[in-house]
């Protein structure tokens, strides 16, 4: 079967607007979280928006809409679709949808009476909103829908997309994740959940890690198949040689303390790409920081990796930008993709306490060379499991 | 609703809805179709709340899918004030 390739990308992060930003800010250490949450202040709508697009849109497919315009771009896709409209899809991952849209109406509801809920609020919140965006906004006219497994919603996405592709329903797919829940509402129900940071400090895998801190954005993949794409003359960042995706079964918001589910998706994704423990040069943490989380995770890479767990750097983008949610996997694979062509583990920002049983290389101090072996393509998992028991792991080639 | 609502009133509540709704202000004129400012059936619902907020009617759905001008919505409210 073709192999499926990834010929473009974008991203609006809390490390500033371009997945090369987003990239190049976290390898060198830069940290995007300021007063205990990640927001993508630099993003500006109408730089990427008319006045009538961003007003029909909430502020996570705003997010959702500039990263693809990037991606796009960056795959050299011109306003001509480079393939039939119809065989062209788009899967777009969220956790929450529009938060701040349904928060309006129902200040709205609240304040002013039900006659004067706007007309543009289901459109707004719903959860399909950005792929609907996407799909409007470039023509696409595959299939095009939303999935939401929480903070799994991205890599899912880009797991859909892949079967997409192999299964032959499309010939491109444009897949990612956004999120945009910075809402006070949101705020508080995590932390009812005692799942936030009340240091406000991003720090997986740390000792001192005290929750996740809440960030926002989006991040979108150009997918093709590797013959049509190097038939347009297409540049080729790198291949999703494997995906898997496993459930807990297990409760609700923790992880199982074993970590056996999401050893399973590590496993069947590294299945599905033909490869093996030995072939993994790196890990793509979910690392949340939770205790629970990162401990589970810890416990699952060993699992499913078993003495290369030790050999190999595991690090967590969520120590630079907090945790992106519904967006996460997306911005993630993104990310991983980058580092695996510059052949670098990116750190794990704020490592240094080591707890024990949490004894993998977690890359505190900086960004390092990736140890590949002769001849080959560096390799990664990305992992991203949600609330819900929901584990999708991605396995990702550089070109 | 009240008969000092004037027609000026009207047209200034009924442009300045459709900039905010994107609209581009040098396009807009009396005899401007909905279609030429790219204002749809979400707008006009948009619009449809904003008049009644302001003058106290209701527009009713069927007369409101008729207008096809600026000028068209403003005498539709003006007849409806």
């Amino acid at each position: 079967m073709d192999s499926v390739v990834v010929t473009g990308v974008g991203a609006v992060t809390p490390l500033g607007v371009g997945a090369r930003t987003l990239s190049e800010r976290w390898s060198a250490g830069v940290c995007g979280i300021r007063d205990g949450e990640g927001a993508c202040v630099d993003f500006d709508p109408g730089d990427f928006l008319s006045v009538k697009e961003a007003r029909r849109a909430d502020r996570f497919t705003q997010l959702a809409i500039a990263a693809c315009g990037e991606a796009l771009e960056d795959a050299s896709w011109g306003d001509e679709l480079p393939y039939d409209p119809r065989r062209v899809g788009c899967v777009l991952g969220t956790g929450i949808g529009g938060i701040a849209t349904l928060v309006n109406a129902q200040d709205t509801l609240r304040e002013r009476g039900p006659e004067l809920v706007s007309p543009l609020a289901v459109p707004l919140m719903m959860s399909n909103a950005g792929a609907a965006a996407i799909s409007m906004r470039h023509g696409l006219r595959g299939p095009s829908y939303s999935v939401s497994t929480a903070c799994a919603s991205g890599a899912h996405a880009l797991g859909s997309g892949l079967r997409m592709l192999q299964t032959g329903e499309a010939d491109a797919v444009i897949a990612g994740g956004s999120e945009a829940g910075l809402a006070p509402l949101a705020r508080a129900a995590f932390v009812a959940l005692d799942a936030l940071s009340s240091s406000g400090i991003s720090r997986p895998f740390d000792a001192r890690r005290d929750g996740f801190v809440m960030g926002e954005g989006a991040a979108v993949l150009v997918l093709e198949r590797r013959g049509p794409a190097e038939e347009r003359g297409a540049r080729v960042l790198g291949t999703i040689r494997g995906y898997g995706s496993t459930s807990d079964a297990y409760h609700v918001t923790a992880p199982r303390e074993d970590g056996q589910g999401q050893a399973d998706a590590m496993t069947a994704a590294l299945s599905d790409a033909g490869l093996a423990a030995d072939d993994v040069d790196y890990v793509n943490a979910h690392g949340t920081a939770t205790p629970l989380n990162d401990r589970a995770e810890t416990q699952a890479i060993k699992l499913a990796l078993g003495e290369r767990a030790h050999q190999i750097p595991v690090s967590s983008l969520k120590s630079a930008i907090g945790h992106l949610l519904g967006a996460a996997g997306a911005v993630e694979a993104v990310a991983t993709l980058l580092a695996l062509r510059d052949r670098i583990a990116p750190p794990t920002l704020g490592f240094s306490e080591r707890e024990e049983d949490l004894d993998l290389d977690y890359v505190g101090g900086g960004a390092r060379p990736l140890q590949v072996a002769e001849g080959r393509k560096a390799l990664a998992l990305s992992n991203s499991f949600g609330f819900g028991g929901h584990n999708a792991v991605l396995c990702l080639e550089a070109a | 609703m009240s008969t000092a609502v004037t027609e000026d009133q009207i047209e200034k509540v009924v442009v300045d809805s459709l900039e905010s709704f994107g609209a581009d202000p040098d396009d807009i004129s009396r005899d401007a179709t909905l279609e030429q400012l790219d204002i749809d059936s979400l707008d006009l619902a948009e619009l449809s709340q904003i008049v009644q907020e302001r003058f106290d009617v209701e527009l009713k759905g069927s007369d409101v899918a008729d207008v096809k001008t600026v000028d068209d919505a403003i005498k539709l409210i003006a007849a409806s004030v």
